[in-house]
Formats: C-alpha cells, sequence, structure tokens
C-alpha cells in the first residue's frame, strides 16, 4: 500500500472525505459541499438512485406474490433481520442479509443494517423529534456517564436549519419536554385519538399527548420543491423508498442536493479499513478503501475526514484503525472507545379496546401517529430506576371483529366492513450508558475483506426492567381513565438492536480522559476526524435520535468548514 | 368417482345408508399416494373450500374468483414448515373423509348447502381446538384454511377493490369521516 503515485494521489485527493452516505453522511456532505467544499463520499454498498431504484414503490398488494409476507427460506437464512419489522416481500432489498456481513454476537444483538447509498435512511421510522434540554442534562444531575459538552441551546439552531431543508410535520405544542422546531402542518389525529388526547391531559397534569413529528412533506416549502420533491399523498409505503420524494431520505435530498453543486464524488462498492494516521503530521491523512467488487485497496486522501457509517460500524472503523501512535485504535488514548453502547427498549406494548364512535371512520393511509413526551423524573428523580421512556399512541379500526364460529357470507359480511376501534400505546425507553455494555474486535475472526468481526456484547439491566414494569403501570392507568377496556399489556422479548437506535462508544465530553469527542465532534486526539453519527452520543435520551444526529453533523460540518477557511485542519 | 357415487347411491337405494362409509373411503381418490406436493386437483378442492368460507354475494365475487387455491399451494409451499405443510396435506385427506362420511362424497361434488355444512362443523371443531391447544402446537389444518382464505382473499386484487375499498394514492389524510353501517373497510 505504501506506492509513490504522485498523480494518482492528486487524483485521490478531495478536501474532505465523509464515510458513509446515510443520514448523517448525506447531511455532512450536503453542508460540505455547499461551502464549496470537494468532497469524497464513501459507500460500501451498492447505488440506489432516488425513484430509479425503487423498484416495489407502486405496486399492489397482490403485485407480491407472499402478499408481502417472507417466504419461509428468507427466514431461515436469515433469522436475525427477519425479526425487524420493516423486512418484509417489498423492502427485503434494502437490509443487509444475516450471512452477507456476519457479527459475533457475545450477547443477542439484532443489528439491523442497510449497506446502499442512502443507508437506512431509505427506510427510517421518520419520527423527527428535538431532544429537550433534560435529555442533555441528564448524565450531569443523575450522575452516569460523562457530562455531555453541549446544552440543547447549543443546538437549537442547527435544529431548525436540518427541519427546514428535510420537511418536518408536526404542532407547535409549547411544551419545556418536548421543544418546539420549524414545522409543516401536522397530520390529524382521528376522532378516538382525539378523544384519547382530551381524557388523559385531564386527568394528568404533566402528561401530554401531542402529534408526533414525522419527515413528511404535508405542504412543501420552495427548499422542498427545488429539492425535486413534492407532497405526501398518504400511502404510507415509506418504507419502499417515496417516488413522491415526500419523506426525507439522503437519496430523496441531502445527496442530490450536494450532487448539484459539483463538489460531490460518490464512491459506491467502498468499505473502508482503516483511517490513515500520520503520527509526523499529528493528523488523520485519509482513508484506506477495499473495492468490494474488485476487492482492489485504493488509499484516499483529505484534509478532514467524516465518519458515518453508524454507531456500530464507526466504533468498528476506530478500533480497526490503528497505528504506533494509537494501537487500541483511532483516538483511544482514553480506552473508552467502544464502550457505553446504549439503545432503546421497545419491548413494552400495551393494546385496549375502546367502545363507541362507531358513526366514525377515516380517509387515507397516516404515516404518522401521537406521542407521550417522557413524564417520568423530568424536573427530578421521582421513581426506583433513572430517566424515562416517550409513548406512542395509535387507535384505529382494522376490518372485521373477532370471526370464530362464522363462516360463509356471514364472515365475509363481518369481515368486509370494519370492525371495533382499538387502541395501542408502545413504549421508547431510555437506557443507561454503562462500560459493559461494549464492542470490540474479534481476535480471530475476519469478514470477506480482512477485517476483524464486530463482537457485540450488549445487554438489558435492572433499570430497564423497573422501566418496562413503570410504563404498563402508568400505560395500563392512562388508557383506563380514558375508558379503555381490556387492557392488556404484552412484552415481545425483543433483543436490543431491533429498535434500530444503536447510540454511542464514540462518545463526547469534555475531558479527553473519559472521551473520545470534543464539543464539535472531532476527535480529541486527532481533530481532522469528525465523527456525527449515533456512535457520538454521551447518553441516549428517549426520543428518537435521528433527527438530533443530523443536527450535530450539521453543525460539526460548518465548524469544519470554518476550520478549514482558517487553515486550522 | 362416478362410479363409486353410483355404488352408494344404489346402497341408499336398498337402505344402506347406515352403511359403514369407511369402506368406500379405501377407493377414495384424496387418499391416493400424491405425485407431487400439492396437485392441481387440491387446487380445486381448496377453491371450493375458500369459496364456501367466503362465498360470491350480491356485492363481491367470493374466493374461488380471486384464485385462492393457487394462492394457498403457493403460501403453504413457500411460507409453512414441514410440519405445518403436513398438517395441511392431512387435512386435505381429513376433509374429504369427513365430507364422505357425513354426505358420502368427496367434497368437491357435494351440494352448496352439503359443503356449507361440512365447513361449519370443521370450523366447530377447529375452536374447540384451538382452545385447547397448546401452545407450541400445530393449528388445527381448518384453522389453516380458514386463516388462509381470508389473508390470500383480502389481500387479493378482487378481495382489496370489490369487496373492500381500496385507494392505491389517498392524497390525503382525514381523520374524521362518518361512517354508515355498511360501509365497506379499507382494503390496507
Amino acid at each position: 500500500m505504501g506506492y509513490l503515485n504522485i498523480k494518482g494521489v492528486a487524483e485521490n485527493t478531495f478536501d474532505a472525505i465523509v464515510i458513509g452516505s446515510g443520514m448523517t453522511g448525506g447531511w455532512a456532505a450536503k453542508e460540505l459541499c455547499d461551502h464549496g467544499i470537494k468532497t469524497l463520499v464513501l459507500e460500501r454498498g451498492k447505488n440506489i438512485e432516488h425513484l430509479k431504484d425503487y423498484t416495489t414503490a407502486t405496486l399492489d398488494p397482490w403485485d407480491f406474490p407472499h402478499r408481502n409476507r417472507l417466504p419461509l427460506q428468507v427466514k431461515e437464512d436469515n433469522p436475525i433481520i427477519s425479526r425487524c419489522s420493516a423486512f418484509k416481500e417489498d423492502s427485503m432489498h434494502f437490509f443487509v442479509k444475516d450471512k452477507e456481513h456476519p457479527y459475533v454476537q457475545e450477547k443477542p444483538f439484532d443489528w439491523i443494517r442497510g449497506y446502499q447509498v442512502g443507508g437506512k435512511s431509505l427506510m427510517w421510522g421518520r419520527g423527527s423529534h428535538r431532544w429537550n434540554k433534560f435529555d442533555f442534562e441528564g448524565p450531569a444531575r443523575d450522575g452516569f456517564a460523562v457530562d455531555w459538552p453541549i446544552r440543547y441551546d447549543d443546538l437549537a439552531p442547527w435544529y431548525s436549519h436540518v427541519e427546514k431543508f428535510v420537511g418536518v410535520c408536526g404542532n407547535k405544542d409549547g411544551l419545556e419536554t418536548f421543544p418546539d422546531g420549524e414545522y409543516l402542518p401536522p397530520w390529524e389525529l382521528n376522532v378516538v385519538e382525539k378523544t384519547l388526547q382530551k381524557r388523559i391531559m385531564s386527568s394528568y397534569k404533566d402528561r401530554y399527548v401531542v402529534n408526533a413529528r414525522c419527515a413528511h412533506l404535508t405542504e412543501p416549502t420552495e427548499l422542498h420543491l427545488k429539492q425535486g420533491r413534492g407532497k405526501c399523498q398518504a400511502r404510507n409505503l415509506c418504507v419502499r423508498g417515496c417516488p413522491y420524494g415526500a419523506y426525507f431520505s439522503a437519496n430523496s435530498s441531502t445527496l442530490p442536493w450536494a450532487a448539484k453543486t459539483g463538489n460531490l464524488t460518490l464512491r459506491p462498492y467502498s468499505v473502508v479499513h482503516s483511517i490513515i494516521y500520520d503520527s509526523k503530521k499529528g493528523k488523520a491523512t485519509g482513508v484506506r478503501v477495499i473495492d468490494s467488487q474488485t476487492k482492489q485497496v485504493t488509499e484516499y486522501f483529505s484534509k478532514v475526514i467524516f465518519l458515518n457509517t453508524a454507531t456500530l460500524n464507526s466504533n468498528l472503523t476506530l478500533l480497526n484503525s490503528t497505528s504506533d501512535r494509537f494501537p487500541e485504535g483511532l483516538g483511544n488514548d482514553s480506552g473508552v472507545l467502544g464502550k457505553y453502547i446504549g439503545f432503546h427498549i421497545y419491548r413494552g406494548s400495551i393494546s385496549a379496546d375502546i367502545d363507541g364512535f362507531l358513526d366514525a371512520y377515516y380517509y387515507g393511509r397516516r404515516p404518522a401517529s401521537t406521542l407521550i413526551p417522557n413524564f417520568r423524573n423530568v424536573y427530578k428523580q421521582e421513581t426506583d430506576f433513572l430517566r424515562g421512556y416517550v409513548s406512542f399512541l395509535q387507535a384505529g379500526r382494522p376490518a372485521g371483529n373477532d370471526n370464530s364460529g362464522l363462516i360463509g357470507a356471514e364472515l365475509k359480511d363481518q369481515m368486509t366492513e370494519p370492525g371495533d376501534w382499538k387502541v395501542n400505546l408502545s413504549m421508547q425507553g431510555e437506557t443507561i450508558p454503562k462500560e459493559t455494555n461494549h464492542v470490540r474486535l474479534s481476535k480471530d475472526e475476519k469478514d470477506e475483506w480482512g477485517i476483524p468481526l464486530l463482537n457485540i456484547s450488549v445487554d438489558y439491566d435492572d433499570n430497564d426492567e423497573k422501566k418496562i414494569k413503570d410504563f404498563y403501570t402508568q400505560g395500563s392507568e392512562m388508557l383506563e381513565k380514558a375508558g379503555c377496556k381490556n387492557i392488556q399489556t404484552r412484552d415481545n422479548n425483543w433483543a436490543p438492536g431491533l429498535d434500530i437506535h444503536e447510540m454511542g462508544g464514540v462518545r463526547m465530553g469534555k475531558d479527553p480522559k473519559t472521551s473520545m469527542l470534543n464539543k464539535w465532534n472531532q476527535i480529541h486526539s486527532c481533530q481532522n476526524v469528525f465523527v456525527t453519527d449515533g456512535s457520538c452520543m454521551t447518553s441516549y435520551g428517549s426520543q428518537s435520535p435521528s433527527l438530533t444526529f443530523m443536527t450535530i453533523t450539521a453543525r460539526a460540518a460548518n465548524y469544519a468548514v470554518e476550520q478549514l477557511k482558517k487553515g486550522n485542519l | 368417482m362416478k362410479r363409486r357415487k353410483a355404488v352408494s347411491t344404489l346402497l341408499m337405494g336398498i337402505g344402506g345408508a347406515i352403511l359403514a362409509p369407511s369402506i368406500f373411503l379405501t377407493g377414495c381418490k384424496s387418499e391416493k399416494k400424491r405425485s407431487e406436493f400439492l396437485t392441481d386437483e387440491d387446487i380445486a378442492l381448496l377453491d371450493e373450500i375458500g369459496e364456501t368460507i367466503l362465498p360470491a354475494t350480491s356485492t363481491s365475487p367470493g374466493a374461488k374468483a380471486a384464485k385462492i387455491g393457487a394462492f394457498m399451494r403457493l403460501y403453504v409451499t413457500d411460507c409453512y414448515n414441514k410440519k405445518d405443510q403436513q398438517v395441511f396435506i392431512d387435512g386435505i385427506t381429513k376433509l374429504n373423509v369427513l365430507s364422505n362420511e357425513k354426505h358420502n362424497d368427496d367434497f368437491v361434488e357435494l351440494t352448496s348447502s352439503q359443503k356449507q355444512q361440512v365447513i361449519k362443523l370443521l370450523d366447530k371443531e377447529a375452536g374447540e381446538y384451538a382452545k385447547t391447544k397448546k401452545k407450541g402446537e400445530q393449528d388445527h389444518y381448518f384453522s389453516m384454511m380458514k386463516n388462509l382464505t381470508l389473508f390470500g382473499y383480502f389481500s387479493s386484487e378482487i378481495g382489496s377493490t370489490k369487496a373492500r375499498r381500496y385507494v392505491s394514492v389517498p392524497g390525503r389524510y382525514d381523520g374524521n369521516v362518518p361512517y354508515r353501517k355498511g360501509d365497506k373497510a379499507w382494503a390496507s
């Protein structure tokens, strides 16, 4: 690899390299390119071109041979990815199959990945909620992990910047626990949800049922039209890629925008082996890439590098970027790299019935739900567990009721009409960073590119179990007060990972002795490398994290531009 | 079949209605050795089973028009595990045994009211089985057939667009539209 080819080096040299083309890689690319920075984006998977490669987007249910369910062979070949609720006949092609990229599970962990241009931004849940100030104050107040080097106010203007471009629909609710942003008109709550909202909010002083905020263009602005994106048509088939570009993905938004500047070079099939560190210069000089088709190794060079391969792969890349200066992984002077991996608790849900409202129905397929922001331990510690949870509330009228005993025309008539209203409440709980929840490189197993496999060792703890129980108690009580019946709790027994909200391992912090990144997401000891995906998170909050990842990325990228222009990087 | 039907009619004619029907079952074609997993004959039978579960009515075509038999074969072949497949295949035979017990003929040969009687009996049997079934045990074969009929029919083009209402591109969401008894449910 140590060749000297001046022309080759020049051809392979850019101002910036972004590793990863998904949710945050797309944002890094857009911000850098917008500021005239010649940027190379490396993606390990294939290209997925907006519209052209959404092969299932306009199919009807009956166009799928198994009507969108999974053949047994697919399940048997892919026990891990088959457990992901979004992995179906219409979306299989966007997910990594089990055998393609193995990993080691020291403890059960379902690692859900999308190796393609756009990454998981193609299939994400689209919830776009700002974290609140309490989320960033959590570790310092409750004495876990390390203090965040930033606060809500540091991110607030960048949240606005990202929301305007992404297009987030929602309501301004004026709640301290659910900070408002820049919103397009929200989706309406249906009749029963409005009733539940009224009843729950009149039963509690501190619990609010609000519109979830999500990345859908309910009313595109000039900025969205300029991106070539259109209005959401309420099909709720987002996971296939949207033919209207109505939900946000890197493919529909940031990447084509970056490409239009003329500053973007996108290279698919580029597996990053490691980041190259030059001890004389005291910084990273480039990236070592293996072409996944030809297996050829190429080095690319730049002044600044953004690492955005999603939480666990960013950990892996840094752990695998060793040098004399950094034998334990790039920037890992503190020894915390790979440690304090967190996730969100999705195990608990509650179903219920509600009488009445049989003269009401709805039209269209709303791609969103309602949400109850966390109300636990917000202002002070008040339970026997730390932190809290967000709850998602939804009501609907599925076709038909209990059909046991019915056959023939009677059965058909019954299943042809909407049944009684059903209510569902599900949790998204914060986990507490722990050193023992970690990833490390396998000592003996390697993948087909010669890169060590990632060994994942992440588990629930007592705090999580208590939180799930509390959700059952509080959730059931809220539904009961709202007039629901037949309230049933359910534990889906998901392993960590199925939430697809894994975070941490390369955490931000004030002190280089206990953290990897500074407040601008630079590696403390290698400041031209920025890590801005989920791996940078110091704690995990209870709100969906993607909007915060994007916001942190936009902020860091603009800082990098400033520093580049000042000649500091 | 015709020959056996004649024999059975003859026996009925001489007051042989109480003759054990199992005597005739040895010649029943549903017990012949299978050359393939699910045959075209099975599809015809599954079409009839499906049509009895979800028949054509004044408002919409039935499961047969939605090619439910072919769908069941594909789904059982591709999506069922070996054990469930066996329960399903054995179920086809059992269903014909019952059909012969009750009406002295294979299911496909029965009148529609006889078919309904058989299917209602089986629905009851499967319902009771489901109540005592232990976790991890297989479903009753008729539950499989009923569930596949419901799923296959209502996800078909006919079931989606003729029985329920299907709008491929709704264009908007309205959280409160009036509902009158009889209005159809959304297909998806």
